[in-house]
């Protein structure tokens, strides 16, 4: 390559051939900074979406559901390690990354900060949660640096099980008495508009989109990943035989796709600023684990320690 | 999580196929790597093997030398079968 392009000329040619870029090639400062951001989140959102379901794993109402969630949960905290490895690609620690998360410097999806009221949630946030999120991973999978995308490729082979695990859950309610299937409605209501919300703001209102897409660190705009999450979700609740808490929804005939209502974005600026209704629970559940679980990480230090003096001393009787 | 050294995980999914880079981890020692890399990276008979090398051990070429180290196969046209003409009268070889 001659010498009339400037590095970041150059790194923009490689994205626009859609080469991927890998961990030590160069990268301008700002496309680091923006995926540390954006990989960081994801992770933390893996880990500390665990707690909404962890609530129900001794209360699931068979053996086989309860296996299911398990399986599920265990997953998430797999996909938030897959996460934090591909963030440390970028030169940043596992230290630094949690110490973020539990100083509040970093963010989380929002949608954690809601509770789950009852067995139909865990129906409505596999469904709904986990389905908008396979929305916005799909299109990740050919983000533009390597290690994220083939950590998403990764989950996006597991999260399909969480998805329809969600929607047996409520299927199974839904054929169920009068009362299981005012719980799936009831659920439903409130996870619908916080599952919209998960996409992000408007296009118009998301400033950092466009530097974003055009690095292919995404791959979709916010509001199309959002109209292909409705469009998506609409026939499937009609299978379901409940109704989605919209009266502006309906099938557009010219346009080919579902209109929706107006989002209430002062909510989702008050989620995220940290005055939704669980925000302080899921940080203290989360700064409580690691904090009670220090003795573990210390022990297993002091074991690995132990082993390897004992394969010394081995040696030296050899 | 400082003292856990970080490990690379290297999986074959069954034999007769290569041990593939799959992530990395954190672990205490390689054999906690091991434990931890089944969890995390085989929930799903991906694999029937594991190798864990300490990321440290790993020395790897430098991308910006990539052109000196790989540009001069480029030219070498014949190293591939292609290159050579055979005659039409010639079914297979």
């Amino acid at each position: 390559m001659d010498s009339t392009y400037s590095m970041e000329e150059r790194f923009q040619l490689r994205i626009d051939k859609e080469e991927k870029i890998e961990a030590r090639d160069w990268m301008p400062d700002a496309y680091r900074k923006t995926l540390i951001r954006q990989v960081s989140q994801h992770a933390h959102s893996e880990i500390v979406g665990m707690l909404p379901e962890s609530n129900w794993i001794t209360r699931a109402p068979s053996i086989k559901r309860k296996l299911a969630l398990l399986a599920k949960v265990q997953d998430e905290g797999g996909h938030g390690l897959y996460l934090y490895s591909a963030t440390e690609t970028l030169g940043i620690n596992r230290d630094e990354l949690i110490e973020q998360l539990h100083t509040g410097k970093a963010k989380y999806s929002s949608i954690f900060n809601y509770p789950t009221l009852s067995w139909a949630d865990i129906g409505a946030i596999g469904w709904l949660v986990d389905g908008a999120a396979i929305m916005n991973q799909v299109a990740l999978c050919r983000t533009s640096y390597g290690p994220y995308a083939r950590a998403m490729v990764r989950i996006c082979k597991e999260e399909s099980f969480h998805q329809r695990q969600g929607y047996d859950i409520l299927l199974t309610m839904c054929k169920g008495s009068e009362a299981q299937k005012e719980m799936v409605q009831d659920a439903v209501n409130r996870w619908w508009w916080p599952s919209l919300m998960m996409f992000g703001p408007n296009d118009d209102a998301s400033p950092n989109s466009a530097q974003s897409l055009k690095w292919k660190i995404k791959r979709l705009s916010n509001d199309e990943l959002r109209q292909r999450f409705v469009d998506a979700t609409v026939p499937q609740a009609e299978i379901l035989g409940i109704s989605l808490p919209d009266p502006l929804l309906k099938y557009n005939e010219k346009r080919g796709q579902y209109d929706f209502g107006p989002i209430d974005w002062d909510e989702f600026f008050q989620v995220v600023a940290g005055n939704g209704p669980c925000n302080k629970e899921r940080l203290a559940a989360r700064v409580k684990a690691h904090e009670e679980g220090a003795w573990v990480r210390e022990a297993s230090v002091a074991y690995a320690e132990k082993q390897k003096n004992r394969l010394l001393s081995d040696v030296a009787v050899a | 999580m400082n003292d856990w050294p970080l490990y690379e995980i290297f999986i074959r999914s069954k034999n007769g196929l290569n041990h593939k880079h799959v992530g990395s981890l954190h672990a205490a020692d390689a054999h906690m790597a091991i434990q931890n890399a089944r969890d995390v990276y085989t929930r799903r008979n991906e694999g029937i093997s594991i190798w864990v090398v300490e990321a440290k051990n790993i020395t790897a070429s430098n991308p910006d030398e990539s052109e000196a180290l790989f540009d001069p196969a480029e030219d070498k046209i014949y190293r591939h079968p292609t290159f050579y003409k055979l005659p039409d009268a010639l079914k297979h070889m």
